[in-house]
């Protein structure tokens, strides 16, 4: 079938982004099935360890380099990578189904006149097709698609695919200076939310509900978090009532995300919250009514005030982590 | 200026889905749907530039005749114009979007809000590929919007922040929570859009690249284990967490 894979690689601020780790090796891997190479592409300006994506089995990788590409420029972006795409026969492209990713996936896509197959969780291969599975309804389904077209667009949600132990080996870089880049549409600033992390970004989430009682109440969520090394998140019911801000939103209309551990305090478990969460790898929830949702899918629960259980849980974990 | 917004008709967030008996697509019995919940901060988004800087507003809908309720809800909240793009069979996002790009190209519209993502294949794909089909500049997941002249300057959620960016019209934008607070419809706007007439048009047949296989429910997950009623349970609850769950 296939004889060429590109792996985009996500930089922002000059630095790799797990989830283009994650994508390498699904590349990597799938090309070693196939009997074919995988490569990596990237663009931005000064790019820290770009050699990297080799320890994950991807040996080539093509950097479109120019100062005015340090930040995501949509059109830059899509026309670089499409004309690579084009020059260079490559039939399978992965990206990683991360902000960025979601914004210039498809822009790829409609270039080459693709199928996309989005936010994959799951990718098998028989005789002849790749087949992906990925989330619909939030969560609540799942669908197995193939794509069609000749060349195929794949973007992977993050945190699924495990990149495994990176290897010593090295990918042979070559560096494209770009004269003059499009920029019809470019990112002229980037507003970071002060040493926050995000949702959408952890490995480990605490979130709040409304059984936190007020925004006053929200400190012992945020010591949770960073004594655990994990971002704060919060359900819609707080986030509309304005204790918390949109963007730690989890949820059908926030961000889905699939940390390793979900500590849910105060949050009955609706299913539109459910939706965002229930790919979690382990899920803790402190409510106070037995009958709460939330229990329904959590690994572990207390059933319990959160005013007692919550700061126990911070002295626990500070007494095992000093 | 003539501006377009597309709006999808979708199951109510709060919707139990359950699979069809062809094993591809759901159950539609017993759902209620609504206007994609994102798509009201893109119709909100378009009254709000024809308030602005004049012109004319267009919604258009691919879907079945149950698309209509949809387009009139876009009529109640002020939107002068509806087309129903008549299609009620399986197509994938690019199939969609071309659909889309021929209608907002026959409409002369210059700009064009989409939902960031329509909530029921969670695809949030369509405007950047309706985008780039029409040869539009585009933002997605914009949570402002400042069109001064030609120029346009939005903000669009990212992973811990927000970036700025800018572009020009023509251009498709597709809209966030944050972006504004989308509008009741009056009752006159409600008494209105019964009136108007919804154009129904037939868009040429899909030719789709994403072939649905099946769809099935996830595995559901075992309810775990209830550890204890108040603190004194904490101490085990973090062993589980070391020695079973091995997460922290
Ligand atoms: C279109 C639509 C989209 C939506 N999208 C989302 C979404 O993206 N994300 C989302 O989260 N919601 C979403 N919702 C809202 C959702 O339906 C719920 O209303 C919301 O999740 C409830 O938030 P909560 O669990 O914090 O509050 P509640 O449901 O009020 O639950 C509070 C919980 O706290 C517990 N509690 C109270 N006091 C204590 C205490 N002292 N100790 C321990 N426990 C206590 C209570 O027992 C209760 O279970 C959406 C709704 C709609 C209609």
């Amino acid at each position: 079938m296939a004889n060429k894979i590109l792996v985009f690689i996500e930089q922002r601020n000059g630095l790799i982004k797990k989830p283009s780790f994650e994508a390498a090796k699904v590349a990597a891997d799938l090309a070693v099935k196939l009997s074919v190479t995988a490569e990596a592409v990237t663009v931005g300006n000064e790019i820290e360890g770009l050699e990297k994506v080799g320890s994950y089995g991807v040996t080539k990788v093509t950097h479109f380099k120019n100062s005015d590409l340090t930040n995501y420029s949509p059109s830059a972006y899509a026309e670089l990578i499409t004309k690579f795409v084009n020059e260079n026969g490559f039939d399978i492209l992965f990206f990683g189904t991360t902000s960025m990713g979601k914004d210039l996936a498809p822009r790829v896509s409609a270039k080459l006149d693709t199928g996309l197959a989005i936010d994959c969780i799951a990718l098998n291969t028989n005789s002849s097709d790749i087949i992906a599975t990925r989330p619909i309804f939030a969560g609540k389904a799942l669908v197995d698609v193939k794509i069609t077209s000749p060349k195929k667009v794949f973007a992977l949600r993050p945190n699924v695919f495990n990149p495994g132990v990176p290897s010593d080996a090295k990918a042979d870089l070559t560096v494209v200076n770009v004269d003059t880049p499009n920029l019809n549409v470019r990112v002229t600033e980037i507003k970071r939310a002060e040493g926050k992390l995000d949702v959408a970004e952890a490995d480990i989430i605490v979130s709040g509900g409304r059984g936190m009682k007020g925004p006053e109440h929200f400190h012992l969520v945020e010591e949770l978090s960073q004594v655990l090394g994990a971002a704060t998140g919060a359900s819609r019911a707080v986030v509309d009532a304005g204790w918390r801000p949109h963007g730690e939103q989890v949820g059908q209309t926030g961000k889905t995300v699939s940390p390793t551990l979900y500590v849910a305090l105060g949050i009955s478990g609706a299913i539109q919250h459910l939706a965002g969460m229930r790919s979690s790898k382990y899920i803790v929830a402190v409510n106070k009514d037995k009958d709460a949702p939330i229990f329904q899918i959590a690994d572990y629960g207390i059933v319990g005030d959160l005013f007692e259980v919550a700061p126990a849980m911070i002295e626990e974990i500070k007494k095992i982590k000093s | 200026m003539k501006i377009a917004v597309c709006v999808s008709h979708v199951p109510d967030t709060a919707a139990k889905i359950n699979i069809g008996s062809d094993g591809i697509s759901i159950d539609p019995s017993g759902v209620t749907y609504v206007v994609n919940p994102y798509d009201e901060f893109a119709i909100e988004e378009a009254l709000k530039s024809k308030e602005k800087f004049g012109g004319e507003t267009v919604a258009i809908s691919l879907g079945g005749d149950a698309n209509k309720e949809t387009l009139r809800k876009a009529l109640a909240m002020g939107i002068d114009n509806a087309v129903l793009l008549k299609d009620s069979g399986y197509r994938d996002s690019l199939s969609v979007s071309k659909a889309l790009a021929e209608e907002i190209k026959a409409q002369g519209a210059e700009l064009v809000f989409f939902g960031k993502q329509s909530v029921d294949f969670d695809n949030s794909v369509v405007g950047q590929l309706t985008a780039e089909l029409l040869g539009y500049n585009c933002i997605s997941v914009a949570v402002s919007f400042v069109l001064d002249g030609n120029k346009i300057i939005c903000e669009r959620e990212i992973e811990g922040g927000k970036e700025v960016v800018e572009t020009n019209l023509p251009a498709v934008i597709t809209a966030q929570k944050g972006l504004n607070e989308p509008r009741y419809a009056s009752l006159k706007g409600i008494m209105a859009a019964k009136k108007k007439e919804i154009i129904e048009k037939i868009p040429a047949a899909a030719t789709n690249y994403v072939e649905v296989l099946t769809m099935k429910k996830p595995a559901s997950k075992q309810a775990g284990k209830i550890i204890g009623t108040d603190a004194s349970a904490v101490p085990e609850l973090i062993r589980l967490l070391r020695e079973e769950a091995k997460v922290i």
